[in-house]
């Protein structure tokens, strides 16, 4: 794949080269008296841009102790063993001898978030890159210290190996700041086809601990002296805190102290069912005074769209000599759904000496330090923010503030360790939530039955309200000298927020896309998996459904008519393949087929499903009988990890799609458990979910974390439509919806 | 104090009698697979044993379990000695972030005691409490299904005998 | 003077006689078979019509076995003389009802006798049904016969002799069926008559709610009293209604149409099912049953109100301490404490945490039944639907734990006498599980 050899001199000597280079162009462009515009020198792969040192993700001690540095995390997606295949392979080395270590703000490099589905592709790439290099250094070093030309050497099992059999380890080779050099921009990459532990379904590495009882997440630490806190939260957005009698709280059992700091207020104990029930006794005492005025559940499109929007225009095509014969317009729309991570946020922190650190399952170490700091008022430097594991958060949860929570306790009790556990209410009203959404599409066909024009508005809050600064989080809002949250922006495309999805991966003769960005955020909203692909992939699949009936098409072949990636045909004919698609059939009676296809940002994984549902005419109770998928992500690391994943979009985006939306009145959100606030069980599980892998090898990899969210979405939707003969527009998908729909 | 019979050892701990089993498992024991999920008894991730059957520890106070016998994941097998329940969902790779599943295997383990070949139907009816967010479901069912035949055949590990 | 022989005669003509007559009373014609109608023959507006009034009358109940196709019948209802399974009635023409005519379906409704002639067991509440007016059996036939057709052949009552005559039924009829359309009452309101139309007829809550004879009839003197169902009670929801705050229409209308009312409680066991056919039909309708049932219940004495007021005042400051026991019951203090007080005093109210017990109809009820039951089993989450869950204590709670936690709230919570037997009533309850799942729907 690409030319460069590496050996250490010639790292050097190429840096000195380059050097030599340009001063040299620059001499000849003063001469000539015109500025020569040289272009900066391609950065090395994904997050090696940022961090290019190779000690940075590779450690090789003289033992030969190998380490890799990540600076994402395990999130429950397998990212942590796909990351370790990733090395073990481009190393040479054994998988399991490898030791990983991940965002850690004094350990690892700052990758930011681990979201967005780019940690394969920023962080796999980079370790990709940075182990293909430091081997070819150490065959390098080899080479040198065997007098051997460099590529008759091999690597097998952390050794270079010469042909007469003569061996060194790596631990042997390894000297001084050997590592310390910059990452190349490009890399010899090892030749799939000679792969053995990428690409295969390497068991996930932290399954075991969590089978037998290990200590697996941040709610299992354990720290000498480790006292217990609890949080007593606001009833609603706003709240301020107008009076509370501390004093017969801090006479209950085992109570240490209470934090209170303006609306921030908090118990410490030495027990944690103390904890519990000393809060419960604090936030009976505790009188509030409510200032939030929440908007109308049941009005929620509406208001959203009457609300001050910036509109911008991401996407514009005209051809004005297609000829429209027909047009069809619709309207969808989608409530506040909320994360509901199964274990509520944790933390644990503590302030030894003058560094304060947290342990927290935050999804960004580095942008978390830099909020804790700034509460704190210290220098970032002071603070250390390390990643341990916690449920699945699905973006941004309650996970960050929770740390801060910790942050500011631990800083009344200097030495001690404190854990902060949010309780099931909290997490469920405080957790920022995906944003409610409304989209309107409107299109043409032409005579041939073929789409020629296409208008997609969007409305939508911003999907990210993360840490970068103190003002994000809850505890620094709250206290008595509050932090301002940041005035919100949205994400630029290609990424995009509520516009992630919107540009149709389709190709129309006539096309505009509008982002309505509506800064004003009546409840707490942040980045939720998918951000806006969720709801867009969902509006757009399912009104490519509607024009597909127009046009008398069949859903599979009507997409295949207006998409020319290659790739994303491909995962469209293989799951209409797969799942036995047939062009005009009809399904067993109450039951429909549905189709959807997208690839996530038009950059990620690509994801096509069909699925079969079921209608129960008397209650409406929608049933997902089995859901295929076919999905391409590229150069697969571990097919199984990959498959979880799709399998696990699939079932949640179902459980969003049929049964979620946060409930909130005037004051308060009031969907704050889960009696109110429902979620899938057992018994509304499909039969089957198959997955099928388009494996690309050589390929980037790309993400496909959050792939699957929007096509399950709106592929249940179309067979809700072909099963009932009508079309939903407003999710969730209830039950009585479909009921009333049916009916009408 | 008070005396626990669990994973077969008494235990003595130092816990006023309302204070649920969960803490006591988690911070006086420090055994780590029941979760705090809820604390509500909505969603499973709490779930042992207590004579044979599955009860949700986040609102079971200690003071019912004189004399009982309390089984936690941590009692039915070991990473170097895994009880066919634990091997099953390891196989089937039954997990995403992980945090519901200690409850579910203990769910299944109590169902597969009294019932070793349940159908599809019950076992779905049985794990009707129990919330997996991460859309692990397939795989679950799958590994309660793989660990019956487990605990039918021969490779069956001596842990699993250790019936509790 | 008459003869031996003549007696005889005599007797043997008056024997024969009554046989003749009690056969002309039982017995009945059938009604011919007709061609299974096309669904597409009936009118949508009808079937939809029918579909709302089969949700008021929770035909679906009975007649579907959990996990089973609607309507295909088979459920085992228990009764004082033995198990009668429920029919089949979907339209499938050999084991359903899809060879009867809208007249014998009106037929079966209004006189309880099936298309062959057979009396049907008063299982089948067609002593409320007969006031269900032609028009709406129009259209519940029209929603019966649009369903699918299921093939369910029908399970064997299990009755001993005599039960297992139909010609016991006749006698039975004879004695206790009133047959005839309902009969307003022009002194009260139409939304009254309504309520009382579709509660007397259709919704035939005086099926559960009001006590029987020995011979299985209502006891019409006593309607609305109380009655058992499965192994529950169904309250009395007349004048001795037991409920610790009384209940008026509002309360009734929310506790119908959404299964719980914060000063009330929610409905389990069969009522369950009731109230989720509720939420789905016309709110009219559930205001008009609100509103009879109010009537039913009737107003409440002065110092009864004044009882209910007071404990809402009481119950609406949460947190709130658990009562004493009293003496000999620390125990069951104790496991309240432990294993209730944090929902049912804790600072969350209803919806979100358990209703205080001092206004639970099942603490202050005629005996334990209602409140062994859901300590035992909970309350189960229902899909995708915002509902109450409550753990079930059967396997962390012993029968001796039970039955002390229960004297400790029927001590504590309300103002009754101490139940009798409760202990037998858990061990009871616990071995024939009230299992509320059989009737769960999906």
């Amino acid at each position: 794949m690409n030319a460069v050899v590496l050996n250490r001199r010639s790292v050097l000597a190429g840096s000195g080269a380059l050097i030599v280079s340009f001063s040299l162009r620059d001499a000849l462009a003063q001469d000539q008296g015109a500025p020569a515009a040289t272009p900066p020198p391609p950065p090395p792969p994904g997050s090696l841009k940022g961090a290019p040192y190779l000690d940075s993700w590779i450690r090789i001690d003289a033992d030969g102790a190998i380490t890799v540095f990540t600076g994402k995390a395990e999130i429950g997606q397998g990212f942590r063993t796909a990351c370790q295949q990733i090395a073990a392979e481009e190393l040479d080395v054994p998988f399991a001898s490898l030791k990983l270590v991940t965002a850690d703000t004094a350990r690892t490099a700052n990758e930011g978030y681990t979201s967005g589905s780019n940690s394969m592709k920023d962080s796999g790439t980079a370790v990709q890159h940075a182990a293909a290099q430091v081997r070819a250094l150490l065959i390098a070093e080899a080479a040198r210290r065997l007098a051997l030309p460099a590529d008759s050497l091999k690597t097998d099992n952390a050794a270079v190996m010469a042909p007469d059999g003569r061996r060194l380890g790596y631990g042997e080779l390894v000297a001084g700041e050997m590592l310390h050099v910059q990452a190349q921009a490009r890399s010899t990459l090892k030749d799939p086809a000679a792969y053995r532990v990428m690409g295969q379904s390497v068991p996930r590495v932290d399954i075991p601990a969590k089978v037998s009882g290990g200590a697996a997440y941040v709610q299992d630490m354990r720290l000498p002296g480790m006292l217990h806190a609890r949080v007593v939260r606001p009833p609603g957005y706003g709240a301020e805190l107008t009076a509370c009698d501390t004093s017969a709280v801090e006479k209950m059992p085992g109570v240490v102290k209470i934090v209170r700091d303006g609306n921030f207020l908090a118990v410490v104990a030495a027990k944690e069912y103390q904890a519990v029930k000393a809060m419960q006794a604090l936030s009976a005492t505790a009188q509030w005074r409510e200032t939030a005025k929440l908007p109308k559940q049941d009005n929620l499109p509406e208001m959203l769209t009457s609300l001050p929007a910036r509109d911008e225009i991401i996407f514009q095509q005209s051809n004005p000599s297609a000829a429209a014969a027909r047009t069809i317009e619709a309207t969808y729309t989608r409530p506040y759904q909320a994360h509901g991570s199964i274990g509520p946020s944790c933390a644990v922190a503590q302030l030894a000496g003058d560094t304060m650190t947290v342990w927290s399952h935050t999804q960004g170490v580095y942008p978390d330090r830099q909020g804790i700091a700034e509460m704190l008022r210290v220098p970032p430097a002071r603070v250390r923010v390390i990643h341990v594991e916690g449920s699945g958060c699905y973006g941004h949860n309650g996970a960050d503030d929770a740390a801060c929570d910790a942050a500011l306790i631990a800083r009344a009790l200097p030495g001690v360790p404190v854990r902060v556990q949010w309780m099931r209410e909290q997490e469920h009203a405080w957790e920022p939530f995906g944003p409610a959404m409304v989209t309107k599409m409107k299109a043409s066909l032409d005579s041939n039955g073929a789409i020629v024009d296409w208008s997609f508005d969007v409305w939508s809050n911003t999907h990210s309200t993360r840490p970068g600064g103190a003002g994000s989080m809850l505890a620094a809002q709250h206290m008595a000298q509050p932090f301002a949250q940041p005035a919100p922006r949205p994400i630029p495309q290609p990424e995009g927020g509520g516009d992630r999805n919107a540009i149709p991966i389709y190709k129309f003769p006539n096309a505009k896309v509008v982002h309505h960005f509506i800064p004003e955020m009546p409840l707490r909203v942040s980045a939720m998996r998918g951000l806006g692909a969720y709801h867009n992939v969902f509006s757009m699949e399912s009104f490519m459904d509607e024009l597909a009936m127009l046009a008398g098409a069949d859903p599979v072949e009507f997409r295949l008519k207006h998409l020319d990636d290659k790739r994303g045909r491909d995962a469209i004919e293989k799951a209409a393949r797969e799942f036995g698609w047939q062009k005009g059939h009809k399904a067993p009676p109450d039951r429909g087929y549905g189709f959807a296809f997208a690839r996530y940002k038009n950059l990620a994984a690509y994801c096509a499903i069909a699925s079969e549902v079921e209608v129960n005419r008397q209650t409406g109770r929608p049933r997902l009988v089995r859901a295929v998928a076919a999905v391409d992500s590229g150069q697969v690391v571990n097919p199984d990890g990959l498959i979880n994943q799709i399998e696990g979009a699939i079932v949640q985006s179902m459980s969003w799609t049929l049964y979620e939306s946060v409930g909130f009145d005037d004051k308060r959100i009031t969907s704050i458990d889960w009696q109110t606030y429902p979620i899938l069980r057992f018994d509304a599980v499909p039969e089957r979910v198959d997955v099928h892998v388009i494996n690309r090898p050589g390929q980037p990899f790309l993400g496909s974390g959050e792939t699957g969210q929007g096509p399950a979405a709106a592929s249940i939707a179309n067979a809700i439509a072909d099963a009932t003969g009508k079309r939903l527009r407003d999710l969730p998908l209830t039950r009585k919806r479909i009921k009333d729909a049916i009916d009408a | 104090m008070m005396k626990l019979n669990v994973n077969g050892s008494d235990r003595q701990v130092d816990a006023d009698p309302d204070t649920p089993l969960l803490y006591v498992l988690r911070n006086d024991l420090e055994l780590n697979a029941a979760k705090f999920g809820c604390g509500l008894g909505q969603c499973g991730s709490c779930t042992v044993i207590v004579d044979g059957k599955a009860v949700l520890s986040c609102v079971t106070p200690v003071v019912l379990l004189e004399g009982r016998k309390v089984t936690t994941l941590e009692g039915l097998g070991t990473i170097e000695a895994p009880a066919p329940i634990q091997r099953a969902f390891i196989e089937e790779q039954a997990a995403q972030c992980g945090y519901c599943i200690a409850g579910m295997m203990m769910r299944a383990q109590a169902l597969l005691q009294r019932n070793s070949k349940p159908t599809e139907a019950e076992i779905r009816a049985e794990l009707g409490l129990h919330l997996c967010r991460c859309g692990t479901h397939m795989r679950i069912l799958r590994a309660v299904h793989r660990a019956a035949k487990l605990m039918q055949t021969a490779d069956a590990s001596p842990a699993e005998r250790r019936t509790p | 003077m008459a003869s031996p022989r003549m007696i005889g005669g005599i007797v043997a003509i008056a024997v024969i006689a009554g046989a003749v007559a009690a056969a002309a009373i039982a017995w009945r014609p059938a009604i011919a078979v007709i061609e299974p109608p096309a669904p597409q023959s009936f009118d949508s507006a009808l079937v939809k019509r029918g579909r709302d009034l089969a949700d008021i009358g929770n035909c679906n109940d009975c007649h579907t076995v959990r996990g089973a196709k609607d309507f295909a019948g088979g459920l085992g209802v228990p009764t004082p003389f033995g198990i009668i399974y429920s029919s089949n009635i979907t339209p499938d023409p050999e084991t359903g009802i899809g060879r009867w005519s809208e007249a014998a379906f009106r037929r079966a409704m209004q006189s309880g006798v099936d298309r062959d002639g057979r009396h049907l067991y008063p299982t089948f509440p067609y002593d409320h049904f007969t006031h269900v007016s032609d028009e709406d059996d129009r259209a519940l036939y029209a929603y019966l016969m649009t369903r699918r057709p299921v093939h369910a052949p029908a399970r064997d009552n299990q009755l001993s002799f005599p039960f297992n005559q139909r010609l016991v039924v006749a006698g039975w009829k004879l004695l206790f069926l009133r047959p005839g359309s309902y009969q307003p009452d022009l002194t009260k309101s139409t939304e009254w008559n309504r309520g009382a139309y579709l509660v007397e007829g259709l919704a035939h809550c005086g099926a559960c709610h009001t006590p029987r004879n020995a011979l299985g009839a209502e006891r019409t003197r006593a309607a609305f009293a109380g009655g058992d169902v499965d192994d529950w009670h169904a309250y009395a929801i007349n004048g001795q209604s037991p409920a610790p705050v009384p209940w008026d229409a509002d309360a009734l209308f929310m506790y119908l149409r959404q299964g719980w009312h914060p000063d009330h409680g929610v409905a389990r066991g069969p009522m369950a099912q009731v109230v989720r056919n509720l939420s789905d039909v016309p709110e009219s309708d559930v205001r008009a049953i609100a509103t009879y049932i109010a009537d039913v219940f009737g107003v409440p004495a002065p110092d009864r109100k004044r009882r209910g007021d007071d404990l809402l005042a009481r119950a609406a400051s949460r947190p709130a301490q658990p009562p004493s026991g009293g003496s000999g019951n620390a125990g069951g203090e104790a496991l309240y404490a432990a294993a209730c007080a944090s929902c049912h005093g804790g600072e969350r109210a209803p919806p979100y945490g358990g209703i205080d017990l001092a206004l639970s109809s099942a603490i202050s009820g005629p005996d334990a039944r209602n409140a062994a039951n859901t300590v035992l089993m909970g309350i189960r989450p229902r899909e995708g639907e915002r509902g109450p869950i409550m753990p079930g204590f059967a396997d962390s709670m012993t029968d001796q734990q039970i039955a002390a936690l229960l004297t400790y709230l029927r001590a504590s919570f309300s103002h009754q006498p101490p139940w009798t037997d409760t202990a037998e009533i858990v061990r009871n309850a616990r071995d024939t599980p009230a299992d509320a799942s059989k009737r769960d729907r999906p």
